[in-house]
This record gives structure tokens, sequence and C-alpha cells, in this order.
């Protein structure tokens, strides 16, 4: 057996991939029964798989999909049409295959099982064909005991017990065995499937396996050849250790730093042509280095695929009927992030099937199709992957989460009243809501949301839940990109140089030393910082680490810079020396010997080849106690900031805008706040815009769209590329699309009640407010966005995609 | 095992050690080491092994002798062990050198029990005794320096 250890393992992969589009493909079939294709591809899946386990002598399995493929060729040559209990006793096959494989996976061996029901079912399924159709059943009970007479053949030659007689027999069919795998395996010829269903279906499989046992033996140890019939996809693609792209990924790091240093030599010296070669290096390596990348991509179809069939079953027990819909399913995901979101994605898929969707009596009398959809969305947007479950269900009773959460004690009855139905229905994803009671009582969902949350934060993502009564739910996934490559604040403290996941950023204070003194103020000993009339914790990252070699703490020295961060929902600042850049890191993993020190989550090289530690931002935070550890204060931490938006106080951007007036803009709707340098805009077509992040940044300048509109005509003066050095610019976030504000001054964020105490007194602006001791007008970004000048080409693309 | 095996070996305070030479990836020159803070003491830092993060530990530590001289450069043994690529740092590097099986004596019962989990004896050599290191022994973090640790 040690010498087939390859062959068998390869198989398995196939197989298991195989299986998981036959699941896909059968449930796809039942929908649309003659689409001929789609039944020849299962055909030649099930063959495959027989074939090779005639081969590697794994009878019990060649005898299930034996009589799979049997029926299969009914349905194929049209003399059976698909319905419910065939394709129900087919997915039974793809399960028992499923299990024998798992078993010699695990074993070696098929294991003892009794498959008989199972034959005997899909054999008599055949046999209602017969019955509708004209040919005699016997044929069938020949199959199948064709299939037991494949198996002996198979035992007799494995033990190699031939007569010399039957040899020379046996040698031809060799020959002839290994002709037909030459012209079956690469690429199954359609003549060979179309040229089966002509024959007894009884005698030929008995011929094929029998033969492609002899040629196990004919091969005798040159495993290998033969071994691994393919699908036609083989021809472009191949398989790879997942070790082995590790390796390429770590040589290609390598060759980063090289080639850094290569340029560092080739700019002082005088020759162009180390210059000219350097270069070159340069962009060679940046592309190898992107196509490395690329490799450890996988579409996020490959889990998406197992879900029709799991919405299937699920909804065959429960009674409904339901459609699943995917869009961008080849949408890309760092393999490590494909697996991290399978389980919650598979977990949200079932919620929606099981709670969501109602009952088809249920929603013909709400007036919906009977049929429930759910809809599985995944895009690229701003470096992360979006990714969107929705269902047509009946959506979340909001009274009863608010009446569930005030009972269980998570909000006051007070809080629940001021709560935006948003934050109602995203109260699920609290640890304390996650019980199975609350699902039976409440019209469903929320059962382990909060696993599903902490899944996805741990690999730096969000999640958020959206729901209408009546018109279903959808829960919306940001994951980045890659897992291996994260943005991070590079920070020095005690002469060492650490990496904060930008993830975790919120700002950056910088204090002189007058500003500090005056600033950070302590309580009982622990220092804290007023940042705009909230006190911050800090927390000095040199004795976190132990590293201090001067009593610093307290900011005697020079300027402090604090960088504020966000961890489990709390804010706190870290004290650091120095702050140094923004930068794309590697992540590399730490050795088990540091695995258990939590302040770390790994760490990276840098440009000039030196090691710097990644922060773990949580660990942090717990270790130096600014976080009671574990999640069990979340609750309360979650209230009261929900609280906070409750009480009518907003969090707003204030600005200078035209004529000088103070303006303001809520903090939730904007991204960042971003200069931009004035030499960085462009024009395109009748607007400006910048290149930021990738992407194009249309830009919309207040001044512009509030007040001189109607004196401007778009001619040149309209865009006139800006003079000024840097640009102040709100970036927003609308539906999807990023958009730049840009205003004359930023002045400050504050934290305010807003109440329209005088109404507009211009277009743009919603209302008027006093804010900071200063009136200020509220600018209406959304109508501000339909009328500007930037607009409509971004609306355009949107309509497009 | 066979009765002859290849060992590649170093010193350590003046002692000869040797460990397993299929076990030893290479031997590389020292370079500078990131330290990490709040690691145990006998983590050195982490080291850039052309583009793979490489946890370095004190064989000297490791083996409760005395601190290495400062004006020592060691030598870093790049071994796979158990737990991962480790790198041990050593004072001086040896020569490959095969035993035969039947020079070897087990460690004396003198030895503290901690030690002869990571020295499993010594082959008597011609002028010298090599120190047998369990490779996987010596890249483990025991609980006695995680205390060690703790208590600094």
């Amino acid at each position: 057996m040690d010498d087939c250890d390859d062959i068998v393992k390869e198989f398995l992969v196939e197989s298991y991939e195989n299986l998981d589009r036959l699941d896909r493909e059968l449930i796809t079939l039942e929908k649309s029964p003659n689409d001929r294709e789609i039944l020849g591809s299962i055909f030649r899946t099930i063959h495959t798989i027989k074939g090779t386990s005639g081969f590697l002598a794994f009878d019990q399995l060649g005898a299930v999909t034996h009589v799979g493929e049997s029926l299969l060729g009914r349905l194929r040559d049209g003399q059976l049409t698909l319905n419910p209990a065939i394709t129900t006793g087919l997915l039974a096959m793809v399960d028992a295959v499923r299990q024998m494989l798992a078993s010699i996976e695990a074993t070696g061996v098929e294991g003892e099982r009794d498959d008989r029901t199972l034959i005997s079912r899909l054999t008599s399924l055949q046999t209602a064909a017969d019955a509708v159709g004209k040919s005699g059943a016997t044929g069938k009970r020949k199959a199948a005991a064709a299939a037991a007479g494949a198996a002996q053949a198979i035992r007799s030659s494995r033990t190699g017990s031939a007569t010399s007689g039957s040899a020379k027999m046996r040698e031809a069919m060799v020959v002839d065995a290994v002709e037909k795998l030459k012209t079956a395996s690469p690429a199954p010829p359609p003549e060979v499937v179309a040229e089966r269903p002509a024959e007894s279906p009884a005698e030929r499989p008995v011929e094929r396996t029998t033969a492609k046992a002899q040629t196990n033996e004919a091969a005798d140890g040159q495993h290998g050849q033969p071994a691994a019939p393919g699908q036609s996809a083989s021809d472009s693609t191949i398989r790879l250790d997942v070790a082995l792209l590790d390796q390429l990924m770590n040589l290609v790091g390598e060759l980063v730093l090289a080639r850094n240093q290569i340029l560092q030599f080739a700019n002082r010296s005088e020759e162009s042509g180390l210059l000219a070669t350097s270069q070159r290096l340069n962009l060679i390596t940046t592309e190898l280095q992107e196509g490395v990348m690329k490799t450890r991509m996988q579409p996020i179809g490959n889990i998406w695929s197992k879900f029709p069939r799991t919405v299937r079953d699920l909804a065959l027990a429960c009674g409904k009927q339901v459609r699943v819909e995917m869009e961008g399913a080849e949408t890309e995901l760092d393999k490590t992030l494909i697996e991290a979101i399978k389980d919650p994605l598979t977990h949200l898929v079932r919620n929606s099937v099981d709670h969501g969707i109602e009952r088809p009596e249920v929603r013909q009398v709400a007036g919906k199709n009977p049929e429930g959809r759910l809809f599985l969305r995944a895009f690229h947007e701003g470096g992360q992957v979006n990714i969107e479950i929705s269902d047509d269900g009946a959506g979340l009773n909001q009274d009863a989460i608010r009446n569930k959460a005030v009972q269980k004690g998570l909000i006051s009855a007070d809080q629940a009243g001021r709560m935006s139905d948003r934050e109602i229905v995203n109260l699920v994803f609290l640890p304390g809501f996650s019980t199975a009671e609350v699902v039976t009582n409440v019209s469903g969902r929320g059962v382990g949301m909060d696993v599903v949350k902490t899944h996805i934060e741990k690999i730096g993502g969000t999640v958020d839940l959206q729901s209408k009564p009546g018109q279903g739910v959808m829960v919306r996934m940001k994951i980045p990109l890659t897992l291996a490559i994260i943005p991070a604040l590079i920070v020095t403290s005690a002469g060492e140089r650490y990496a904060v996941p930008q993830v975790n950023l919120l700002e950056l204070v910088g204090l002189d030393r007058e500003q500090a003194r005056k600033g950070i103020e302590f309580i009982h000993g622990s220092p804290v910082y007023r940042l705009r009339g909230r006190l911050l914790p800090l927390i000095y990252l040199e004795n976190s680490l132990q590293t201090a070699t001067t009593a610093a703490a307290g900011g005697g020295l020079g300027r402090t810079n604090i960088v504020v961060l966000e961890a489990d929902g709390r804010h706190f600042g870290l004290v650091v020396d120095e702050i140094n850049d923004t930068e794309e890191i590697v992540v590399k993993p730490l050795s088990k010997h540091l695995k258990n020190i939590s302040v770390y989550a790994g760490a990276t090289i840098m440009g000039d080849g030196k090691v710097a530690l990644i922060l773990d931002v949580l660990g942090l935070a717990q270790r130096s106690k600014v976080l009671a550890e574990g999640r069990e204060r979340m609750p309360s931490e979650e209230v009261q900031s929900t609280a906070e938006g409750g009480n009518g106080k907003h969090k707003l951007v204030l600005f200078t805008g035209p004529g000088g007036a103070q303006m303001a803009v809520p903090l939730q709707l904007l991204a960042r706040l971003e200069n931009i340098p004035g030499g960085h805009v462009e024009r395109s077509g009748n607007q400006w815009v910048a290149q930021y992040r990738g992407q194009i940044l249309p830009l919309i300048r207040v001044s512009h769209a509030l007040e001189e509109r109607r004196q401007l005509s778009r001619g040149e003066d309209a865009l006139r590329l800006p003079t000024t050095a840097t640009l102040q610019v709100l970036v927003l976030e609308h539906e999807h699309k990023s958009c730049g504000l840009v205003v004359n001054h930023i002045l400050d964020i504050v934290e305010s009640a807003l109440e329209p105490q005088s109404p507009a007194t211009r277009a743009g602006v919603l209302y008027s407010s006093v804010v900071a001791e200063r009136v200020t007008e509220l600018l209406d970004v959304s109508a501000l966005l339909r009328g500007g000048e930037a607009y409509e080409p971004v609306e355009a693309a949107a309509a497009n995609a | 095992m066979t009765s002859a095996r290849q060992f590649c070996t170093f010193y350590l305070d003046h002692l000869l050690f040797g460990v397993e030479s299929l076990k030893v990836q290479e031997v590389v020159t020292y370079r500078e080491l990131r330290p990490v803070p709040l690691a145990p003491p006998v983590v050195s830092g982490l080291m850039n092994l052309r583009g793979q993060v490489v946890v370095a530990l004190e064989l000297r530590r490791q083996l409760e002798l005395p601190e290495r001289p400062v004006d020592m450069t060691p030598i870093c043994l790049v071994v796979r062990a158990a737990s991962g690529t480790v790198c041990l740092l050593a004072d001086e590097v040896g020569n490959v050198v095969e035993v035969d099986e039947q020079t070897f004596e087990a460690s004396p019962e003198t030895l503290s029990p901690r030690l002869r989990t990571v020295i499993l004896g010594v082959h008597k050599l011609e002028h010298k005794l090599m120190h047998v290191l369990d490779t996987d022994q010596a890249c483990e973090i025991r609980a006695v320096s995680q205390a060690q640790s703790n208590g600094a």
C-alpha cells in the first residue's frame, strides 16, 4: 500500500473536488433536468471515481459508483427523467462515496460498510424507469451482478492466481485498457461517453474494471502514468503543495530585500549600465511579488459551491423552498482567509434558511413568491472584500429583540427606546444574546451570531446587519484581501521598531513638552489624556514591554506621541518614542516559543532586512489592564457607545466653509481625513480627481458646490487645477463609492448635540446649529453628492456595475 | 539505530557538543538579532534567515553555562526541531564527526534532571568528551526558564 500512497492521495484530493462540484451540479440539474451538458459532466465525474476505485481496488466504492453510473446513464439517454427521488438517491450515493473516501484517507481502506440498501435503492430507481421505458428490467439486475463479478475479478487478479491460459487473454485486455485510458483519461472525448450506452451497460464496466486492475499489476510499481484520469482542466492547471507556495513567498520576500539593497548601491554608483539593470530588476521583482501573492488567492466560489447542497437539504427538512443565487463567486481571497470565513458563512446561510425565509404558505399569504431567495454576493471594494448574504424572508422582529435585550439586562428600557432600528438589530451580535431560547421565542436568528462576529473580527474584518421587516435580512462582512500583507503603522520604542496593524488605529496625537505636562493627568497613578473632553487611558509601550531604560514615564522628555488605538470596542492611547511611517508589511508567524506572549501578533521584515515585531493591540491592552481579560464586559461597553448615539450627541467634523463660516459634517459619514498634495489633483472630464489608494477619487469642492455653482461656467475657470500646496479632503464613502470633499480648512472634531436652530439659508445645507460656540451650518452631504460636479460619472459607473 | 552516526560539533565554554548532523540545516555567521521583550531569557531574539523569521536561542543559557564573554561573536546553528526551525547560538563551530555507538555513555546521575533531558550523554572521543544534545529538547523552552523570566 505504501507504494500507492501518492496515487491514493491524488485520487482522494481529486475526488473530493469532484464531489463538491457534483453536489452543485446535481442541484442545478434538478432545476433544469434536461441540461445534457451538466448530466454529461456528472456522469464523467462518477465514471472517473468508479474507474479509479477499480484501479486502486476499492471494490465497495466501485460497486456503489457503478450503480450510480448506470442510473446516470439512463438519465442521459433520456430513458429516465430526473425527479426529486432520483436526486436524493444520487446525493445519498455522493454521501456514501464521501464517507468511503474519508475512511480511505483515515485508515487506508473503505471500512466495514453495508451499502446494499443504497445499491438496491439506486437499482430500483433504474427499474422504475424501465417500467416507464422500454428495455428489459433484467439488464439492471445484471448490472448489479456484474459489479459483484467485477469485484471478484479484481480480487482474483490481485492474488495473482491467474492461469497461464487466461494470462494471455488478460495481456490483451491490458493493452486494450491502456489504449482506452490513453483516450479516455486526459480529456474524455465525447464519443467514448456517447458510445457506452449503445452497448450492454452490464458487461462493459466489468471488462473495464478488470482491465484496470490488470494494468495495476502490469505496471508493477511504475504507478503514475495511467493513474490520474483527470478533467480537461488538467491541461492548464497543476496541483501544488501549499508549503511550496509559502516557500516561494518567503524567497520573494528575501528577493525584495536584496533588490532594495542593490537599488541603494546602484543609486550611489556612476555606472549607467548598473542603474538600468537595477531598474529592470526592480520592475521584475515587483511583478514577481505580485504574481506569487496571486498564487495564494482562491475564488470564494470554492466555499460557496457547498451551499446549494446545504440549502437544499435544510430547506427540504424545514419544508421550505429556497433558491440560491450567487454573484461574484470568482472574487478572490487569500487561502487562509477563505478557511477562516468558511464556518461563519455556513452559519449565516443556515440561519437564513432555518429562521429567515418563511414557509411557502406563509410567503404566499404575504404576497411573496413561495420560493424564497438566498442571495450571496461578493465584490472587491477599497482593498477589502465585501461579502453579503441576504434573504427575502421575514426579517428580524425588532420589538422582540428590544424586549429580549431589556429583559436580559443588556440595555436599559430607557436606552432601548432611544436606539435606532439598525442599532437594535445589531444587538443580536452581543454575546449575551446568543441563546437558543431567544431564537425560538423571537422570530429567530441570533444563535451564535456573536461567534460569527468574533471570527470575522479575528481576521480583521467587520460584520454589519440590516433588516427590513417583511423584506428580509442582509448581513455584510468586510474582509481584508489577505492576512499575509497588512497595512501597519511603524513606531519606535526603546530604540526598536514595532508595527501596529492599521485596523486598530484611530488617530495620532502629538504633544510637545508643555502640552504633555498639562495634558497628561493621573488617576491614582494611571496616566490618562483628555482627548476632546474624554479621558483616554494611556499605555507606555516601553513600560508594558519592560524595555524602559530611563524614567521616561510621565513624558518629561521632548515630544510625547500618542497612538490612539481601538481594541474590542474600547479606546486607549499607546505612548511611543517615535512615529515613523505607515507601510505595507508582510506578516510572518512567530515560532511556537513566543506564541504565548500575547502582546505580539507576529513579526515582519523591514525594508532594511531587520526584523520588527507586530503588536497585538488586543493582547497589549489586556496585558496592560486597559481591558479586562475576556469579553465579558463587552455588553456594557457596547451599550455605552450606543447610548451616546441615542442621546442626540453626534461627532462632527468642523471646517471652514466658503466665506469663513464654520460648517460641519457628521463624522460617521466620513471614511478618512486626508491631505492631498495640490500637484496630485488631475482633471478627468469636467471634474477634479486624485489618485487615492489605487482608486480614482472624484473631488467636490465645497466652496464651488455651495455658492458659486451658478456663476461659474463649466469652462476653464471651474477646472483650473489647484494652486495651493495641499488640499484638505474629507473622504466620504457613499453607496460603495468614495468621494472627496475639498474644504478650506479642517478645524476640529467635536461631539455635540445637533438640533436645528435655524433653517438653511442656502442649498446644500441642512440647517444651522450652534456648535463649539459658533453658528455652524450642517452640510447636506447627499444633496451635495447628487448635484455635485463630480458625482454623475460615479453614479453612472455604479449603474453599470 | 545504526552503530555509526554523524554529529555536527560545536563548542560552548570550551566544552565540545554535538547534534545529529541530519537535524542541522546550516551554520550561518552571526547577524544582528531583534530582541523580543517579555520573552524568556533563553530567547536571544529573532533573526532574518532569508526572509524567514527564526527564533534564536542562547545555548549557554539553555545549558546553564556561564554567559558568553562580550567580545566573543557567536555562530548560528540552524536546526530543524519538532518546534520548527530554530537557530542555536554557540561559541564556535567544530568538525562533523562520525562516532561509533560503542563509545557512548549516558549522562551520569550527578547531572541535574533538567540538563539530563537535554544532554543525552557523551561520546568518548580520543581527546575529548562530546556531549550529545537532544535537538528537540535543546530547542524547547522549559517551564523552568519560563518561571525565571516571570521572576525577572
